[in-house]
């Protein structure tokens, strides 16, 4: 089943920061280091990351669980890499025909794998530690988002976890009809399309349904909505949108200081 | 049987919109739940990814097609790459930027014939827009350490081709086959069916 | 304010040929209190949505006029508050007091008071859990509370129910109707739709039953009614307090041992549990609301991994498969052995039309063209859906789909049924067809077990029962 209930500890300083805020911090950390192709840059930030995670109330344990499928992208980086790098200076450590491994291929690699991480990294601490629901309010409250979207998307995602709860159901229905798929792939591969599809059309009859549940409680009542739950913007709030970028520009300015920057050449 | 023409959004609009966009998020996370436990090497093999690029597309063309309003395909995509953040995705929030160009493409395309036309000329060319998107934010920020003709030029051709066939024409027969259901029978695209 | 005026009413859905309702005339007059009636499929759900103006006009054609205080419905909707059918497609957030402070944050109530009418609402109404609880993880019966306690935080004028107690537990239907009976004083008029009426009557003051055709068949107190037309009535699937059913015991006494269950569970959802299910017997799993009744009626039907303890099918049932759990069975060997019916009759169907969901069992099962429209049209007939053989599954009405639902089981006939409530919802008449239909069933030594709050069903027909508790 999808689970995507916050895993930190809800009360942990950074965690507790308004949800905007936070996103905001994340993506605001997470750009600046798009720049560069070195290693050095993405490094610092990567032990940056590491270093705020208790403060946000996670553990380190948890994070690899969410963040594990990095590795394979990682992997996927090295393994294309090695094909067709662009820059194939430098000694030669390996060469067996198409596959040429060179100093400074692994060097791109390293840049590349780290950057990948240190710009998910803070995406992946964010949505763990923030509740869909107060993110919805933050956004409306504190980002002047149109409510009726904000609200609209949150009940959408409501029904995340019934979906795959659903898709469960689905499956178990089709087993009690007497289908399913045996280990033939493409009757697997149909079975699963069939699956999608039905799910499919059943969210959007739910959708359909939930929509007038809404308007029947007001939700397209042209007064002006009140917030039951009140999301503050406080001084701290502001101090990590400043920071977060503070902190990238210094990891790039440690890079460039040190010769390592390497621009993104198109 | 009268039908909205304005181009306010209706609660149900907002609403099937993101419904679409969350039941693709459970969708993408059952399809790797398949193929993680069938061949965990999938991952590596680079032309499925590209393959696979048009699936992740069909979101944002399937909205625009289905809501047929300004902002559909934007407010689609966008939502999806807040799922799949949400779901604990490997790329975090930047997921939610790409996500934002993408939907930028197939909304252009929409609106380059002013929300009136959703026929397969419209969903091939919204399709090929947000694998243009994708391909763009692909190729300065993820691709540049690759190499230029054997690589990334081809990588961005067929992530557009892909979206195009996929996501346009895909989306496209999508659409077709929900109205037959008679899921749709709220919206504009849903409106021929027989009766019973 | 509340009074409520149709003349000539009717509405008919998109995509349909027949009216959903029609020719219907009725005034009522504010602070009454309004027992709807009528068979299954006869408009109720529907006139209910047009009365809380959530009809809109590109979703079907309407005829004639309706009016709330003289003024169109869609335009005084703050004034109306309605509970529907199915709990689970309305309700709108994430965590339980969240979905009751919805509806008052879209009427701009302040917040400082919103809290404190979220808290009062769910104690009237008896939620047995902390605000916080998500609502993914509520029983169906604990969903239909908080959506009656999100449509009573309003404090609506005109409160509009459909089967509000339909899937609870008898305890909890008490609490919810002892909780509408407080929230409807004099001025709030009150429109309810039950089936079954002898423990709604005390909550009303008028009974209006509508016609399946189209129109109001009667009228009046529920005294008046039930006298001058209590027989007919009844022919006509109404269900009429007083009169009793002859119950259906078993022909024979209980066969050979199809399933054992041996300490049988799901923890957190379903305690460890002893059971032995025979052919030829019904057995009825009864239980409150969230004692895990449908986590077992999975676990039986081999769709579920037993969490605790195991299950094991005899050779008579499974054959040489008896050796392995009923989980693991192929699909096609399950669904010859063990028919399974969902609690939620959506979450059944896997074909466009009612006409396919009926022929795709004895399809698999290798029956000739012949053989399955037979069967399916028999099927049609005796649960009254012939007409809607075209017709999409999802756009039945609540009635409707549970017995299309409960048909799919009959048609491939296994050799035991397992129905989570097979009856809610159902008319009279479609319920002793009901009925019927299991007993021929059982008689002709298949098993059955149903899951089941419906007391007048297990006197009718369980040889057996069996109480859940929940998991403490
Ligand atoms: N969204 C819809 N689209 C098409 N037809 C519909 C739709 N909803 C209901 N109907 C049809 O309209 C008729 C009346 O349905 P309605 O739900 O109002 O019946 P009901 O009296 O509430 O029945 P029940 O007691 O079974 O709930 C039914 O034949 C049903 O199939
Ligand atoms: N997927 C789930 N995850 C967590 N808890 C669940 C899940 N499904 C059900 N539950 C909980 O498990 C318990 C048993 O659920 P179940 O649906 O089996 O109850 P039930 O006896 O059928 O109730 P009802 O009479 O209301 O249908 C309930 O308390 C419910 O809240
Ligand atoms: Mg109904
Ligand atoms: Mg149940």
């Amino acid at each position: 089943m999808i689970d995507f209930e916050p895993v930190a500890r809800p009360d942990a300083p950074l965690a507790r920061r308004n949800p905007v805020a936070k996103l905001a911090a994340a993506l605001l950390f997470a750009f600046p280091l798009l720049a560069t192709l070195d290693p050095v840059a993405p490094a610092i930030a990567l032990a940056v990351e590491l270093a705020v995670l208790p403060l946000f109330g996670l553990r380190y344990r948890v994070l690899l669980r969410r963040a594990w499928p990095l590795l394979l992208a990682a992997g996927g980086v090295l393994v294309t890499l090695v094909l067709f790098a662009a820059d194939r200076s430098g000694r030669v450590l390996l060469d067996a025909g198409p596959i040429m491994v060179t100093s400074s291929v692994l060097l791109t690699a390293l840049g590349l794998v780290l950057r990948l991480f240190a710009v998910a990294l803070p995406g992946v601490i964010v949505f763990a530690t923030t509740d869909p629901t107060d993110l919805a309010d933050a956004l409306v409250q504190n980002a002047k988002a149109p409510a009726r979207f904000a609200i609209g998307a949150l009940a959408a995602f409501r029904l995340l976890p019934l979906l795959s709860q659903e898709w469960q159901m689905i499956a178990m229905a089709r087993r009690a009809r007497g289908v399913d798929a045996g280990r033939n792939p493409v009757a697997k591969l149909r079975l699963f399309a069939s699956t999608a599809f039905t799910l499919l059309v059943g969210a959007i009859r739910r959708g359909t349904r939930l929509a007038v549940a809404m308007d029947a409680r007001g939700f397209d009542s042209t007064t002006p909505r009140t917030f039951a739950r009140h999301q503050p913007f406080s001084t701290a709030d502001w101090l990590l949108l400043i920071c977060a970028p503070a902190l990238a520009a210094t990891a790039l300015t440690i890079s460039i200081t040190l010769g390592t920057f390497t621009p993104l050449t198109p | 049987m009268k039908l909205p023409t304005t181009n306010r959004w209706r609660t149900i609009d907002i609403v099937v919109a993101a419904v679409i966009a969350v039941a693709f998020g459970v969708i993408f996370w059952a399809w790797g739940l398949l193929w993680r436990a069938v061949d965990p090497a999938f991952a590596f093999f680079p032309a499925s990814q590209a393959i696979m690029y048009g699936v992740w597309l069909i979101p944002a063309v399937l909205g625009g097609l289905v809501i047929r309003k300004p902002g559909a395909a934007l407010f689609c995509e966008a939502v999806a790459a807040t799922v799949s953040a949400l779901l604990g995705s490997e790329w975090g929030g930047v997921t939610i930027v790409q996500g934002l160009i993408q939907g930028l493409g197939a909304e252009l395309a929409f609106a380059a014939f002013r929300y009136r036309s959703f026929r397969l000329p419209t969903a091939l060319l919204a399709g090929a827009m947000t694998g243009l998107g994708a391909a763009l934010f692909d190729f300065f920020v993820w691709n540049t350490a690759y190499e230029l003709v054997s690589y990334r030029i081809p990588y961005a051709l067929f992530t557009v081709l892909s979206a195009a066939v996929i996501a346009g024409a895909g989306a496209h027969a999508l659409t077709n086959s929900l109205a037959r259901t008679g899921a749709l029978s709220r919206f504009p695209s849903g409106r021929t069916r027989t009766l019973v | 304010m509340g009074g409520v005026r149709l003349r000539g009413f009717g509405w008919r859905h998109a995509g349909r040929r027949a009216w959903a309702v029609r020719g219907v005339d009725l005034w009522v007059r504010r602070g009454e209190r309004v027992l709807l009636l009528g068979p299954s499929g006869a408009g109720k759900s529907t006139l209910l949505a047009a009365l809380a103006g959530l009809l809109p006009e590109d979703s079907g054609e309407q005829e004639g006029t309706i009016e709330i205080d003289g003024r169109p419905p869609a335009e005084v909707r703050e004034r109306v508050g309605i509970v529907f059918q199915d709990p689970q497609s309305q309700l709108v957030m994430a965590r339980s007091g969240d979905d009751v402070a919805f509806g008052l944050e879209n009427r701009g109530v302040p917040a400082a008071q919103i809290w404190p009418r979220v808290d009062e609402v769910l104690h009237r109404v008896g939620f047995p859990y902390h605000r916080d609880r998500p609502t993914a993880a509520l029983s169906g019966g604990e969903q239909q509370r908080l959506a009656l306690a999100g449509a009573l935080a309003l404090r609506p004028d005109l409160l509009l129910l459909d089967e509000p107690t339909a899937n609870l537990d008898p305890a909890g239907a008490d609490l919810v109707r002892a909780a509408i009976a407080r929230a409807v004083d004099g001025d709030t008029t009150l429109i309810l739709v039950e089936h079954r009426i002898a423990d709604a009557l005390p909550l009303v003051d008028r009974v209006v039953v509508l016609e399946a055709g189209g129109g109001v068949r009667a009228d009046g107190t529920p005294e008046a009614v039930f006298a001058a037309h209590g027989d007919a009535l009844a022919a006509d699937g109404v269900w009429v307090p007083g009169r009793q059913f002859p119950p259906r015991p078993a022909a024979a006494p209980a066969g050979e041992v199809l399933l054992t269950a041996d300490r049988l569970g799901q923890p957190p959802r379903l305690a460890p549990t002893n059971l032995t299910v025979r052919a030829g017997e019904a057995l009825a799993v009864l239980g409150p609301n969230g004692a895990g009744k449908s986590t077992l009626a999975l676990l039986l039907g081999g769709l579920l991994k037993p969490g605790t303890g195991r299950l094991s099918a005899s050779t008579e049932l499974a054959g040489a498969d008896a050796r392995t759990a009923p989980h693991r069975w192929r699909a096609p060997a399950l669904a010859r052995r063990i028919g399974s019916v969902f609690q939620d009759p959506e979450h059944q169907f896997v074909t466009s039309t009612v006409f396919d969901e009926l022929a795709l069992g004895p399809r698999r099962t290798g029956a000739t063209d012949v053989v399955v429209r037979q069967r399916v049209d028999d099927l049609l007939q005796r649960l009254r859906l012939d007409k809607l053989a075209g017709a999409n599954p999802y756009t039945l009405s609540g009635g409707e789909a549970r017995r299309l639902s409960v048909a799919t089981a009959l048609a491939t006939a296994p050799r035991l049924v397992i129905c989570d409530e097979p009856t809610f919802g159902q008319d009279r008449r479609t319920w002793q067809e009901l009925v019927d239909l299991f007993a021929e069933l059982r008689d002709a030594g298949h098993g059955l077990v149903t899951v089941t709050h419906d007391t007048d069903f297990v006197a009718a027909l369980a040889d057996r029962t069996l109480t859940l508790r929940p998991v403490p």
